[in-house]
């Protein structure tokens, strides 16, 4: 190559980084406008929701949200007129519709077993996980390598292959519509993902580390504890996102197992529909608020998830 | 401190046995390496002593103690690794006080003891720095300080310089022994390059397949080599040999190479006949156009205050190590003079180095032929 060569080997050429840029700006764009769309949604009125065309421009309103977290009854003008000045935004957005609270919906509950549901099996599955990559990545443990295919081959099928199974395995042992029952299902299916993904972020941290621990006093626990652990947070943290996206969003079986009190949201936001027609702008405000944990998870970790994503591409 | 003893040590993964019947003993303060090439079991004898691994048999006796199938954390010892295993989520300060930590040390004598270790190793300015940052010579030394901060039995070190520069080994490698004469604490270090070993070592075992080949001083291993893989793997470049057949008979003062006389160091042992091998350091050959041995000078290296030159022999290549002054050209056919007191003789088949006189005064130091 001559030396007057505007071309690098190894840096992108201004053209190729323009080409990439322009494609990775049209896909984000594209996987963000349903999200928009959602949150845009859930600020309509519901005329305006089911408006054709449908608006751009709206008068935004927050029915939808009052919907959600309320219940309402239908009552007559003259009542209404009765009551006396009303005593908020939801109040008064609710009376134009001829309509007063009567109290608190179930979305707030819902919400919080899926927090609690979620964030629990991740727990597990993680802290599970952790542990059986350590043992496998650094003891000889017989029949490794069957016992790994095991672990793996519980996400071969679709899990909702053995609903049938395990409803009947949770009515028997009185587990189903609990949170418990939930948070060791989403282990269970959680636990074998987390194992693999960790024992390849712990393959690669040297066992010097802990052998100079163990060598300088401390027992293999607090080795693991103090050394490889700190070590191996952006694994940790990577395979807890992939796990909480799990958990947060899985549909089948919550819509099989839970049905009251342990019922998480994804099942829950559907069934908002059905109370006094199709309230769109309230299954909207439902899900926008549903996609804020996570979004405020993946942000948090967002450093650790993306060295963990491309973790073993590149070596030290 | 304390004097390290391994008896009829023995380690076998599966099928292949990495250490067969080692014995040893480094004194209290000395300083101790085992060389060899790679897959030696250098490393894997290092391990056993530090409890990383547990042997298949023998004993390991630390100050007099049997330690063989405690636990690491029992043994009182401190090893330095080769990836020197500093934990990069913490400081140097941290780092150093590691070990102080795992005792229950009320944390203001740990500031205390790692602050005196990084005096003593000239580190003191980088405390408070992170370990990610250090260049590989201060990463040694903060490595070097976590093993001598908690002062203890012995130090174990795996090729401690192996990831260094040259200019930085060089210097390390004084570092090393000076931190030694100054602390005399037992060292056993493992290493693959002869140079470490012979500017550090008070004890050397030069190690092969497994089996020690030779265990003594850096002068006997150099000087008197046990084996023709001694002889080959010290030295550089290595001894030269010179096959001849026939057996020796005690009191001997005399051989045939290549139809030449050769005077060598009186014999000790009667051997019966056999294949054996002449064994000369490259210092050892001059030219001399009297001499009967002969051969025509191959290339020459270029040494600056010595040249090594090549000269092919009906019996091979044989290098010698001569003045740089000395004007050669390729092709040019030369007589070769050997310094008899010097020269070692080999039975080729098991390698052993055959007793002669320059043994006199000396045990010979193998570990494997009894």
């Amino acid at each position: 190559m001559s030396l007057t060569s505007a071309h690098s080997v190894v840096a992108p050429s201004p053209t190729s980084k323009r080409v990439a840029g322009t494609i990775i700006v049209l896909y984000a764009l594209i996987s963000i406008v349903p999200l928009l769309w959602i949150f845009a949604t859930s600020f309509k009125t519901p005329p305006d929701s089911i408006a054709y065309p449908p608006k751009i421009l709206f008068q935004p309103s927050l029915e939808g949200y009052c919907n959600l977290f309320s219940t309402r009854t239908r009552q007559t003008p003259e009542y209404i007129n009765s009551l006396g000045p009303a005593t908020g935004v939801c109040d008064e957005t609710v009376r134009k519709r001829n309509m007063v609270i009567a109290g608190p919906s179930n979305f707030m509950p819902r919400f919080v077993n899926s927090l609690i549901i979620a964030f629990g099996s991740t727990f597990c599955a993680v802290f599970l996980g952790t542990l059986s990559a350590y043992g496998f990545s650094r003891f000889k443990v017989p029949l490794a390598d069957d016992l790994l295919f095991f672990i793996l081959s519980t996400r071969m099928m679709p899990p909702i292959a053995v609903a049938i199974p395990i409803y009947l395995m949770y009515r028997e042992l009185g587990l189903s519509d609990t949170a418990l029952g939930m948070i060791l299902l989403y282990t269970a299916v959680n636990v074998s993902l987390a194992v693999w993904l960790l024992k390849g972020f712990i393959d690669e941290i040297p066992r010097e580390y802990e052998e100079a621990a163990m060598i300088d006093g401390y027992t293999r626990l607090q080795a693991f504890w103090r050394t490889v652990l700190p070590q191996a947070t952006t694994g940790i943290a990577a395979t807890a996102i992939f796990c909480l996206i799990f958990a947060w969003n899985e549909y089948a079986f919550a819509a099989l197992l839970t049905s009251g009190t342990a019922q998480t949201a994804p099942p829950f936001i559907p069934t908002i529909i059905g109370e006094g027609g199709q309230d769109w702008p309230a299954v909207a405000a439902g899900t926008t608020i549903f996609l804020v944990p996570i979004l405020v998870f993946t942000i948090l970790l967002r450093k650790q998830l993306l060295r963990g994503i491309t973790f073993g591409a590149v070596r030290k | 401190m304390a004097e390290i003893r391994v008896e009829h040590l023995r380690k076998a993964f599966g099928d292949f046995v990495a250490v067969q019947d080692s014995n040893f003993v480094v004194g209290d303060g000395e300083f101790f390496v085992m060389l060899g090439p790679s897959g030696c079991g250098k490393t894997t004898t290092l391990r056993m002593i530090a409890g990383l691994e547990l042997p298949t048999g023998g004993k390991i006796l630390l100050g007099g103690e049997d330690v063989t199938m405690r636990r690491a954390r029992e043994r009182d010892i401190a090893f330095v690794f080769q990836l020197f295993a500093l934990y990069p989520h913490m400081n140097v300060r941290k780092n150093i006080g590691f070990p102080l930590l795992a005792q229950g040390m009320p944390g203001i004598e740990i500031r205390q003891r790692v602050e005196e270790t990084a005096k003593l190793l000239r580190i003191d300015h980088l405390l408070n720095k992170s370990v990610s940052g250090l260049a590989g010579g201060d990463r040694q030394r903060v490595a070097l300080g976590r093993a001598i901060v908690r002062r203890p039995k012995c130090f174990l070190m795996d090729e401690p310089l192996g990831t260094l520069d040259t200019e930085f080994r060089d210097l390390m490698v004084h570092e090393l022994r000076e931190l030694h004469n100054r602390i005399r604490a037992t060292t056993v270090y493992v290493t693959h390059d002869q140079m470490e070993a012979m500017s550090m070592a008070d004890k050397i075992a030069v190690m092969n397949h497994g089996v020690i080949e030779q265990f003594g001083t850096p002068r006997e291993i150099y000087d008197r080599p046990a084996t023709m893989f001694v002889a080959d793997f010290i030295g550089s470049p290595p001894m030269n040999f010179l096959g001849f057949g026939g057996g020796l008979s005690k009191g001997a003062r005399e051989i045939v190479v290549q139809g030449a006389k050769v005077a060598v160091p009186e014999v000790r042992e009667d051997i019966a006949p056999a294949e054996m091998a002449l064994g000369i350091r490259p210092e050892h050959v001059r030219f001399d156009d009297a001499s009967k041995l002969r051969g025509a000078i191959y290339g020459t290296e270029y040494l600056g205050t010595t040249q090594i030159v090549a000269v092919e022999t009906s019996g091979g290549i044989i290098k010698a190590r001569v003045p740089a002054e000395i004007r050669l050209n390729a092709g040019d056919h030369v007589g070769l003079a050997l310094s008899s007191a010097r020269l070692s003789l080999f039975e080729k088949g098991s390698g052993r180095a055959v007793r002669t006189a320059i043994h006199d005064g000396a045990s010979q130091g193998t570990a494997h032929h009894g």
